[in-house]
């Protein structure tokens, strides 16, 4: 199977990107290094591509109850032009996708999903469409997407638009925004904790957003790669789908309960109402390591008594705390914060602590 | 002939009497980027071709550092336990682990530095 380009693959390439598969698509991991990387968004500002992600339009006179069906969080809640996080669970409660729903009215909401789950996700919402009079249209093939992220992302973005960004809140947005000449989607979103945008547009547009808002950014706006995306995420607390999110774990038991609506009938919500009531077996941690080493995705986790309890679900040394830190899915009576725990790092086990995983403080827009 | 070896895995051998020092090369640490971690062996551990004697962790990943020779640890860079960046600031200066050389027909397998700038030539 051949891989994927984005329509800004080649400006990637000029630029001199490290560009690495990812889930079919070739995508930038680093321009420069990591780390600087990271910092420009922590304290400037950075430009994603992230076009690999998922668009998917439910549309339609039963789209309501239709997505009341399929989402966990309540849509009834949310006002036309804002944005809910949630998830697809599947019918044991495990999660198919994690996604922004934006609801554009009663009747038309565009579903935005994790690249390695586009078909996935849209093979899902198929196989549950029957009697409902609504359309699925999966535009990711169609549709660009950048993510301007970081303290000065507004300021820069500002430059290029008319449209006053002060009158955008957190997870809100709004269409037929004039971006460099060209009619785009922006939302007050992102996945890295700071201030920022994602910027939906035609792929033959992407490459003149893209040109402008480096020429408006000029010695302030770095490009970034998927590398930091992760990174940054991480230390906001934020999950990725494959780690912290997957087919056999809960939301309850990833600690994303309040994107679960307690009242609302949807697939899966039976078991998230007895999970509430006591069935949970699980609960993810965050650990700071205090011997040496790095945690990684899938290390085994052990209480004092050498007992295996679980799981590093993502790890790194950590660019904006210079500390080792992680996530582990353990079990839900095992150790709480200030234990002690130990990770196996190959053929040694390292002493970490649980500590509170809300690594750094956010910096979004209310 | 030169002291200094190279391997397919971008490692480097410099051979002084009959001891090893391998470290990785500077192609191996621009792209690996920022090195955070590195995992050293146990001093006097005997090992054989082929057997993990370190771990070189960058930010995303984490990468076995594998002996081209035979022999046993006789030292190990402890500066790197501390300061792992030192790999990318100068990855030819910094040696991870010193191997005492069972067999040194071992070498003889490796590339020498020309050998290996082609060897890029064709990986880069």
């Amino acid at each position: 199977m051949s891989l994927k380009r984005t329509p800004l693959y080649n400006k990637h390439k000029e630029a001199g990107a490290d560009v690495v598969e990812f889930f079919g698509w070739e995508m930038p991991m680093t321009y420069t290094k990591l780390s600087e990387e990271h910092e420009a968004v922590r304290r400037a500002a950075g430009l994603f591509d992230v076009s690999h992600m998922g668009e998917i339009y439910v549309e339609g006179k039963d789209s309501a109850v239709f997505m009341k069906k399929m989402f966990s969080n309540n849509l009834e809640k949310v006002a036309d032009g804002a944005i809910a996080y949630g998830f697809f669970l599947n019918e044991k409660g495990g999660i198919v996708d994690d996604l922004l729903v934006y609801r554009r009215n009663e009747n038309s909401y565009l579903c935005v999903v994790n690249a390695s789950n586009t078909d996935k996700d849209d093979a899902w919402l198929r196989a549950h469409q029957e009697g409902f009079d609504i359309s699925i249209d999966n535009r990711s093939d169609d549709i660009a997407e950048v993510a301007i992220q970081g303290p000065k992302a507004q300021e820069i973005l500002q430059k290029v638009t008319d449209f006053d960004l002060d009158t955008l809140p957190f997870f809100h947005f709004k269409e037929d925004i004039v971006v460099a000449g060209v009619s785009c989607l922006i939302s007050r979103t992102g996945y890295t904790g700071e201030d920022g945008f994602e910027i939906y547009f035609g792929n033959d547009d992407a490459q003149k957003v893209w040109d402008a808002l480096f020429e408006a950014g000029e010695g302030v706006l770095k490009p970034v790669g998927l590398g930091c995306r992760d990174t940054l995420r991480f230390e906001a607390a934020l999950p990725l789908y494959g780690n912290e999110l997957g087919d056999d774990i809960s939301p309850l038991e990833a600690g994303f309960g309040i994107f679960v609506d307690k009242e609302g009938t949807f697939i899966g919500s039976d078991v998230m109402r007895a999970q509430r009531a006591g069935e949970l077996s699980r609960k993810l941690v965050g650990l700071e390591l205090l011997d040496k080493g790095i945690a990684r995705h899938g290390y085994p986790v052990y209480d004092e008594n050498d007992k295996e309890i679980g799981f590093i679900t993502t790890g790194y040394k950590s660019p904006s705390l210079d500390k080792v830190i992680a996530n582990a899915l353990i079990e839900k009576d095992g150790p709480s914060i200030d234990d002690i725990v130990y990770v196996g790092i190959r053929s040694k086990k390292a002493k970490a602590k649980v500590i509170n995983k809300r690594y750094l403080h956010k910096n979004t827009k209310k | 002939m030169s002291n200094l070896f190279f391997t397919e895995e971008h490692e480097w051998v410099r051979v002084e009497g009959n001891k090893a020092y391998i470290g990785i090369s500077n192609y191996a640490q621009s792209q690996l980027g920022d090195i955070v971690y590195v995992e050293l062996p146990e001093m006097d551990d005997e090992v054989s071709v082929g057997d993990s004697v370190g771990v070189v962790e960058s930010v995303k990943s984490a990468s076995d550092l594998f002996t081209p020779v035979s022999g046993t640890i006789v030292e190990i860079n402890e500066d790197l336990e501390d300061s792992p960046e030192l790999l990318n600031e100068d990855a030819m200066a910094n040696w991870i682990v010193a191997i005492e050389l069972s067999e040194k027909e071992d070498l003889t397998s490796l590339m020498d530095e020309e050998d290996y700038k082609q060897f890029l030539g064709e990986d880069a």
